[in-house]
């Protein structure tokens, strides 16, 4: 083996630099309370402990900074790092949080511009209208959410991406996805698909029995179903705001 | 390793009592040391179902509460020496009952028993949801009409969300169908759901078939599980039902009009 690589030509590429574009989550700190800081994090990662367990996470201190609150980088690093998470960046920190942030060999991003922020901030309300929490985590991530067990009447199942249910969906049930709903068995329950709004999101079912479909908001009630369209493989989509329902298998 | 099964269904009146009794008893006869639990607090009907009302002198709640040990509440069965009832208290409710004390007790029933049988209150409250949060194995009983379908569904939602066994991360709770106060003649003319449409809605193994029979009232009234009166359609059936479960292969029966058109053409039952 030796004598073989000896011999290869030194033109042989060992390594390659390419540009590539991950999704992670922000950790926006809202407070510079440490102590509910800690408390809510790791309230919040209980509740998905293989979820957070080694997630990468990017630190943002802008809204902190901006309120003129001073923190110490390795105190936060310290929590997060107890919580189970991998911080590999920070955004938004002052001169010295930067310098502290480097002493960690964690690397710094640039922050948003400040339009980019309030718009952010926005969406947050929205999303919690109620309380304000004091830990925000953004999951850019689309996860997609696989059930393989039957989801029975007055379950529900709400997924941030795609939904696929490889078992039945009975009457009286919910399934609620951000994104598309796959269905490999019969449908009899409610199911709703881009409920944030993705007007591109789908529906597919193997048996349409459905008590309610909606895309983005746009539903159809049992009722309003044809019966050339019940019993049997579907997809469901919206065109020009409206429900089309068409067999999955294109008859010529 | 002792077992603990819930006969439970979401709705009432549907033969939960009665398939609690039946169960009990059969396993029991089978050899297998037995306790049955009334969980139905404040509407006590085990005991009646099982003839031993008058000797209740201690009750669940009673042992639950360190008021009597357990020893002193369970009864033993007048027909079986290895069927012992835990009678639920008429004059308290199911607030009485905590998942401490209902934990407690079957941790000690489990030392001696080799199946607990949990017969479950109706509905999705507290009193149903203790008597399915321990359970390794689920009897769901329903009935051949839409409404007690659905709520069977719903218990079935929660049995695999809500169990010791779904917290817990554990393998989840076996669960079985039982078809009660089936009559194929009344299937045939459409007023009533056939077993294919049941197991269509509910995808479930199904344990057996209990027909509608006189047998089972009679059984009541006389306060001796409807497994002993074995030559009757219902006994038959549940005799079927505990030993497939128990690991037997036996053909389901009582499904198909053909003895019923006999049975109507003579008048008899």
């Amino acid at each position: 083996m030796s004598t073989d690589a000896n011999e290869t030509p030194n033109t042989q590429l060992a390594l390659e630099f390419k540009s590539s574009t991950f999704s992670v989550p922000v950790l926006v700190l809202l407070t510079d309370d440490l102590i509910l800081f800690k408390q809510q994090l790791l309230n919040k990662t209980k509740q998905a402990p293989d979820f957070f367990k080694n997630s990468p996470l990017v630190l943002d201190l802008q809204p902190l900074n901006r309120l003129g609150y001073d923190i110490k980088i390795v105190e936060v690093v310290g929590i997060i790092r107890q919580a189970g998470l991998l911080i590999v960046g920070l955004r938004g920190g002052s001169l010295i949080q930067n310098e502290q942030a480097l002493e960690l060999h964690i690397p710094i991003y640039s922050s948003l511009s400040e339009g980019a922020i309030s718009a952010e901030d926005k969406k947050q309300k929205k999303a919690t209208p109620s309380s304000k929490p004091d830990v925000e985590i953004k999951v850019d991530v689309r996860v997609t959410t696989l059930i393989t067990q039957p989801i029975r009447s007055g379950q529900r199942i709400y997924a941030e991406g795609d939904l696929i249910i490889m078992a039945q969906v009975s009457a009286g049930a919910e399934i609620i996805a951000e994104g598309n709903i796959h269905v490999y068995n019969t449908l009899r329950g409610r199911a709703l698909a881009g409920v944030q709004g993705n007007v591109d999101a789908r529906i597919f079912c193997f048996d349409l029995q459905a008590e309610l479909i909606s895309i983005a908001g746009n539903y159809k009630v049992s009722e309003d179903l044809d019966k050339s369209v019940r019993n049997k493989p579907v997809q469901i989509y919206l065109q020009n705001q409206s429900l089309i329902i068409k067999d999955i298998v294109q008859h010529h | 390793m002792a077992r603990i099964i819930v006969v439970t269904s979401g709705k009432g009146g549907v033969g939960k009592t009665t398939t609690s009794a039946a169960i009990a008893m059969g396993l029991a006869k089978k050899g297998h040391k037995t306790a049955v639990i009334d969980f139905d607090v404040g509407l006590r009907n085990l005991d009646l179902i099982m003839g031993c009302e008058r000797r209740v002198v201690y009750d669940f709640v009673n042992v639950i509460n360190g008021e009597a040990t357990l020893n002193q509440a369970l009864i033993r069965d007048k027909n079986c020496n290895l069927l012992y009832i835990l009678p639920a208290s008429q004059t308290r409710d199911k607030d009485a009952l905590s998942q401490e004390g209902v934990g407690r007790v079957l941790d000690e029933l489990k030392k001696d028993f080799k199946y607990i049988v949990c017969d479950s209150p109706a509905g999705i409250e507290k009193g149903a949801h203790l008597a399915m949060y321990f359970a390794d194995d689920a009897f769901v009983v329903t009935n051949p009409e839409v409404s007690s379908v659905r709520d069977s569904d719903r218990m079935l939602g929660i049995l695999s969300s809500k169990s010791r066994r779904a917290e817990q991360n554990e393998e989840p709770i076996n669960e079985f169908l039982l078809l009660t106060r089936y009559a194929p003649e009344r299937v045939k003319l459409g007023e009533m759901l056939s077993v294919d449409d049941v197991q269509d809605i509910l995808s479930l193994h199904l344990l057996g078939v209990i027909p509608e029979s006189k047998s089972v009232l009679n059984a009541s009234n006389s306060g001796t599980p409807v497994i002993l009166d074995e030559k009757s359609d219902a006994g038959q059936a549940y005799a079927d039902i505990v030993a497939r479960y128990l690991g037997e292969e036996r053909p389901h029966r009582f499904i198909d009009d053909k003895k019923g058109f006999f049975r109507n053409l003579f008048g008899g039952n």
